[in-house]
């Protein structure tokens, strides 16, 4: 009897290390390079501090549809999208500062809401490969974005700002400045610790919404989600509209997605128009996995796990390139590698995971009928 | 009446044309018919449209081994396109010259092919069912991989690396020298504005009829039915996981050939980043051809090809004339993401 | 109390079937597989694959008054609650969240007054309390806060059971009547014993509440034990309703299988098979799911036609299957003295063996390939025929191809515009043909065809089993032939062994009686004698 049971502690320690091989592979990475990139290590608390308030809110967004059983919602830039929209408009109008940011989240929510509700309904027809359908979905929207931006804004929707309009006379420029509006929820409580100012505001409103998701599993909406992620057809045979669900999971997640894009941006200051949301998704999502999330199971402390190491990461890579090489290219290109190869990796060993698990089942059946 | 037995016929024919297929080869036929009023001549336009179908056939055409084969859309081609582009730098690296460098470029690539696309198959068979978000994944990665290698391989031929610290390899690479337009200029037919490139169109008709001959034969066949239905194949004693690895392999080869004629009609290898798009405009091709994710023939190949590449050749210069605006790159994305979308949204024929 | 009748008439799968249920009874019901236990549950359950398929005949009585189900949903309303056999639970959640699965207590909360109703929080407390409660009428032991994946089958059945009892709660709120019907649809298939003695006093404890159980079950016994009378259905008819003290073991089982009209049995009575040794299986273990194959042993004879037979779930498709290398299988299988690899599919098939399966669209058909690549496939694989060799390379012969599918239409009447026709268009009979055609095309020395007729009519049974019985006379092929149907083996097969639990119960000839058959299928002889 003792035999299997040693068998047993021997498997999970090295399940548990399969597990979680993402995020300790990140935190050698780390260990290894913060020494060799010569940062002070208030320098890096700066960095991480405003990084993680200005990217919790976005990889927050993510745990919904994960939740719902619809994996990661690469679709998450149809929220991006809105919130750039509504960061346009409201710098057209002028206004600035935090009315601006509220503004702007004002204007992306109907946007947010039609665009979920699209991707989610053609999620819905695609069950089963809902990631790589939302990742298409991105792609897709992101070409009826620049028809939107870049060839009717200024021509059919009216932009009046010349610093907004290229110079042809419609389309919106490849830089939007947000500097009227930078930092101006970070810098709403000031605080500086070790000489590192911190985003209180910023990690306040991150605060409210892990309060916010907390609360929501415990709702019937919640519950609901929960069940349809597990298993559709129970649900469903429950009386569970499964469809609903699954779409609402998705607007939710578009929804908050458009505002972390808002919070994102006020930070930087400055908006690539073309380019800030097609990014944000795939580094959100390799932020959300590094974290030691998977397709089917995350949760509030991936989110920030995740982050930190994720963008330690990020911080230190093109100079640890250059002290090494000599060629800070090679750390640029070394970060990119790695945040595809994250995600490679958890989609792997997700699916793997998946199949061994039935096979368990299947084992587990058959002692049960003997 | 008459309105109804019409309709009745019409239904069918465009269901099983596919309803976005017609509709996009309906643009192409307007964009054909405008073009003089906006003052762009056809045979121009025909021409760039051979031109480009001859480019990026071999890569659509790396499509069909793995979806026969029911792994599903190739969007891990980026892979084979690797390896295409190191067979590609080594044979300038060897300074082959003329026709020699681009036979020498694909001998140099295939066993970069074939051991990146096993491996990449083993992966695909642990996989099953999850392959296409895998593929689009290990394809971005190995393209980010390959950036750092391109930087760090031990290359010197002055042609490639960059001049001034004579080491890692340029973005964007000649091949003028070496084996720029050898498939292009054979045979090369030009009537007036008219040209077609013909070398690169019979390479193109060759390996499709490889392929098409392969398919043909036992393992081919064995590999279609493994596509079709797994269990069927495994019943009838055909290894599924070996016939889905071929497939690859065949694809990443197909791929690793197709990016070399890419190059030798485009000019210029691309490095880098350049592979990172590949795959989707090609993926999309396919499927406008009348392919979906689990059947793909040469005939979807050749129609999908000249399709999109008519679309992204004509757009640009009509739209240019008639309201001075280009929206090709709008529509192509659209085009493209649109179509694989279809597909996959589309429901599945097979059962299983 | 008021008594609680029910009348169902229709036709083809339920002939005029009537009965009556008073509160408390407990009924049970058994008949072989496809005798129309099912639909009748399903009908009664308000099921919208009936009302899809044309509705039902006949009415259904509650308390004197008729009753129309439009759905499910008015099923329960009624007070009639229903046990699958697969469970519907969420794995991931605990047993009473899935007792209360979406029909969870709420809490208000300020957000659903704007958002909607499915904001509001769970009423955690009180999801507990109902669970309990619902637990605690069914007399079992079960902690409410555990999780369903940890559980063993029998507690995801009580946690099934339960949900139905805790109906009741919301029913006070929405005004419909208390839990009255419960049907249990071959709850103990799965149980350990002592988890079905425990389901059984629970079925007890619920009867004296006054609740009526319809229980279906294949181990008589049980049956015996708890039912307060038995009624037993064959070809969609009611054969006997008694009383339990009318009832023995014996009896309901040839009441089971028996058949008024015997089928002639078409072989030709003279005919000899060699008593040479084809195919020696040896402690046969196959893990095929719904299908465990535990331990068989039988010899099967060179030319003869050998039947196994047993009920669903038994786990005699689960030796053809383990067999043929398509499900992980252990033991020994010698096939003309020569043992053949398990877990290789291809080495049986290169031996000789040849497999028409149960699951013709599944695993016999490439539907979405013309009739030519389904019939020539396999041959072309396995035996490298139908191929023109140039040098190395082997390619389809399309001719060969084209010609030999065209005379297997002749041969086998199938119905077809042209072999070019794709699999998914014929009609399942000819879909079936097209799988022997594929499976003779083989020349194989040994067959085995798995339910063959399954789901086709009568005019292409009859052919099929025509089909079998003269390529076994011209050809001299052995053939086992796998079936659910017990007079269907009789009429063809020389000798029928019956499965029973994943291993053989016993093997007699197709000329036994009804009542031995019977009796080792329902495993009730060995039992006897152990």
């Amino acid at each position: 009897m003792t035999k299997p049971e040693i068998n047993m502690k021997n498997i999970s320690v090295k399940e548990l290390i399969i597990n979680n091989i993402v995020p300790i592979l990140f935190i050698c990475i780390c260990a290894v390079g913060i020494p060799l990139s010569g940062y002070s290590g208030s320098y890096l608390l700066n960095e991480i501090l405003s990084r993680l308030g200005r990217n919790s809110f976005l990889v927050l967004s993510l745990l919904i549809p994960v939740m719902a059983g619809m994996g990661l919602n690469f679709g998450m830039t149809l929220g991006a999208m809105a919130g750039q929209i509504g960061l346009i408009f409201v710098s057209d109008w002028s206004v600035v500062g935090i009315p601006g940011m509220v503004l702007a989240a004002i204007i992306s929510t109907p946007i947010s809401i039609i665009l979920g509700y699209m991707c989610g309904t053609i999620l819905n027809h695609a069950k089963g490969r809902e990631m790589v359908t939302s990742y298409i979905i991105g792609f897709f929207m992101n070409g009826v974005y620049q028809l939107f931006v870049l060839y009717l804004m200024g021509s059919l929707i009216p932009i009046s700002s010349s610093e907004l309009i290229l110079p042809r006379g419609y389309g919106i420029r490849n830089t939007v400045n947000l500097e009227s509006m930078r930092k101006s929820l970070d810098n709403l409580i000031p605080f500086n610790i070790f000489g590192a100012s911190v985003p209180v505001a910023t990690l306040i409103l991150v605060a409210i919404f892990c309060l916010i998701i907390i609360w929501f599993r415990r709702t019937k909406l919640g519950q609901d989600m929960r069940a349809v992620g597990q298993d559709m057809e129970v649900a469903r045979q429950a009386g569970i509209k499964v469809e609903r669900t699954r779409v609402l999971s998705i607007i939710l997640s578009t929804v908050f997605a458009g505002y972390g894009m808002i919070i994102y941006l006020q930070n930087i200051g400055t908006l690539n128009t073309y380019n800030s949301h097609s990014q944000i998704g795939m580094f959100s999502i390799a932020a959300l996995l590094v974290g030691g999330a998977s397709v089917d199971k995350a949760n509030i402390r991936n989110v920030f796990i995740g982050i930190i190491l994720f963008h330690l990461m990020f911080t230190i890579a093109p100079t640890v390139g250059r002290n090494l090489i000599g060629e800070a290219q090679l750390g640029e290109y070394f970060r990119v590698f790695v945040s595809y190869g994250v995600i490679t990796l958890a989609l792997v060993l997700y699916e793997m995971r998946k199949r061994r698990a039935e096979r368990i089942a299947l084992e587990k059946g058959e002692e049960v009928a003997v | 009446m008459d309105l109804n037995t019409v309709k009745a016929k019409a239904v069918p024919m465009i269901k099983s044309f596919g309803l976005p297929r017609l509709i996009i080869t309906g643009f192409l036929l307007l964009m054909f018919v405008i073009a003089p009023f906006a003052g762009v001549n056809v045979a121009s336009g025909l021409s760039n449209m051979f031109t480009r179908f001859g480019m990026n056939a071999v890569l659509v055409l790396a499509m069909v081994p793995m979806v026969h084969s029911g792994c599903g859309l190739n969007f891990g081609l980026p892979l084979g396109i690797i390896s295409g582009l190191l067979g590609a730098t080594m044979s300038i690296e060897f300074g082959y010259a003329g026709f020699t460098s681009f036979l020498m470029a694909i001998v140099l690539a295939t066993p970069f092919a074939v051991i990146l696309g096993a491996g990449y198959g083993v992966l695909l068979n642990k996989v099953k069912g999850g392959e296409m978000m895998i593929a689009t994944y290990v394809g971005f990665s190995s393209v980010a991989f390959m950036c750092i290698m391109w930087l760090l391989l031990p290359y010197d031929s002055p042609t490639m690396v960059w001049g001034y610290a004579g080491t890692g390899l340029r973005t964007t690479i000649s091949v003028a020298d070496y084996y720029g337009g050898v498939l292009d200029n054979f045979l090369r037919i030009e009537i007036g504005h008219l040209v077609i490139p013909t070398g690169t169109i019979l390479f193109f008709a060759l390996l499709s009829l490889l392929v098409w001959l392969f398919l043909r034969t036992k393992t081919g066949t064995a590999m279609t039915a493994a596509g079709s239905n797994p269990v069927f194949a495994t019943a009838s004693g055909v290894n599924v996981d070996r016939m889905r690895i071929l497939s690859v392999v065949l694809s990443t080869w197909l791929g690793a050939v197709g990016i070399i004629v890419y190059e030798q009609s485009f000019g210029f290898i691309q490095l880098y980043m350049g592979p990172f798009n590949m795959a989707m405009p090609a993926v999309s091709a396919v499927l406008l051809g009348g392919a979906s994710v689990n059947k793909a023939s040469i005939a979807n190949v050749v129609i999908g090809t000249l399709l999109f590449q008519g679309i992204l050749t004509m757009t640009p210069s009509v739209t240019n004339g008639l309201i001075q605006t280009d929206v090709s790159e709008v529509i192509r994305i659209i085009v493209s993401n649109g179509m694989i979308l279809y597909a996959l949204t589309r429901k599945q024929e097979v059962t299983r | 109390m008021k008594g609680i009748s029910k009348e169902f008439s229709g036709n083809k799968v339920l002939n005029d079937i009537n009965f009556k249920l008073y509160p408390g009874e407990i009924l049970g019901l058994v008949g072989e597989n496809g005798a129309g236990k099912s639909t009748l549950m399903k009908i009664l359950f308000g099921m919208d694959e009936i009302r899809e398929t044309g509705g039902y005949g006949g009415e259904i009585l509650i308390d004197g008054k008729k009753v129309t189900f439009n759905s499910s949903e008015d099923a329960i309303k009624a007070g009639i609650g229903m046990v699958h056999q697969e469970f519907s639970l969420i794995p991931d959640f605990t047993v009473g969240e899935n007792i209360l699965l979406n029909r969870e207590p709420e809490k208000y909360s300020v957000m659903s007054e704007l958002f909607g109703k499915r904001l509001n929080t769970l009423d955690r407390k009180e999801m507990q309390r109902r669970a309990l409660k619902a637990i605690e009428r069914l007399g079992v032991e079960l902690d409410a806060n555990k999780k369903i994946s940890g559980l063993p089958v029998g507690y995801k059945q009580f946690t099934e059971i339960a949900r139905e009892l805790s109906k009741e709660d919301d029913k006070k709120e929405g005004g419909a009547s208390s839990i009255r019907l419960l049907v249990l649809d071959e709850p103990t298939a799965v149980l350990s014993e002592h988890e079905a003695v425990a389901l059984l006093k629970a079925m007890k404890m619920l009867s004296e509440a006054g609740i009526a159980i319809i229980f279906i079950s294949h181990r008589l016994q049980e049956i015996i034990d708890v039912c307060d009378s038995i009624m037993v259905m064959r070809d969609g008819l009611i054969i006997r309703h008694v009383d339990k003290s009318e009832a023995d073991v014996q009896k309901i089982a040839s009441w089971m299988v028996g058949r008024s009209v015997k089928q002639e049995r078409v072989v030709k009575a003279d005919r000899t098979v060699s008593d040479e040794i084809v195919l020696k299986v040896e402690n046969l273990k196959v893990e095929m799911p719904g299908e465990m194959v535990k331990n068989v042993s039988f010899e099967v004879r060179k030319g003869e036609i050998f039947g196994l037979g047993g009920l669903a779930g038994q786990g005699k498709i689960g030796v053809p299957n383990g067999i043929m290398g398509l499900y992980l299988a252990s033991g020994s299988v010698e096939f003309e003295g020569k043992s053949l690899k398990l877990n290789n599919p291809s080495d049986p098939l290169t031996s000789g063996l040849a497999f028409v399966s149960e699951d013709r669209r599944g695993v016999g058909l490439l539907l979405d390939e013309s009739l030519e690549w389904n019939v020539a496939f396999g041959a072309m694989q396995v035996k490298n025929r139908f191929l023109k060799k140039y040098g190395p390379i082997k390619f389809r012969d399309n001719e060969a191809i084209r010609k030999v599918t065209e005379e297997y239409v002749d041969l086998l009447q199938i119905k077809c515009t042209s072999t070019k026709q794709r699999a998914r268009q014929l009609s399942g009979g000819n879909q079936q043909k097209i799988c022997l055609a594929k499976a003779f095309a083989l020349e194989p020395k040994l067959l085995f065809v798995s339910e063959p007729t399954r789901g086709i009519d009568v005019g292409a049974k009859a052919l099929v089993l025509e089909a079998l019985r003269k390529y076994n006379e011209e050809n001299g092929t052995t053939i086992i032939m796998v079936s659910s149907e017990l007079e269907e083996l009789r009429s063809i097969c020389d000798r029928i062994a019956i499965v029973h639990d994943g291993s053989i119960a016993g093997t007699l000839n197709a000329t036994a009686s009804s009542e031995e058959f019977g009796v080792l299928m329902l495993g009730e002889m060995k039992e006897a004698r152990e």
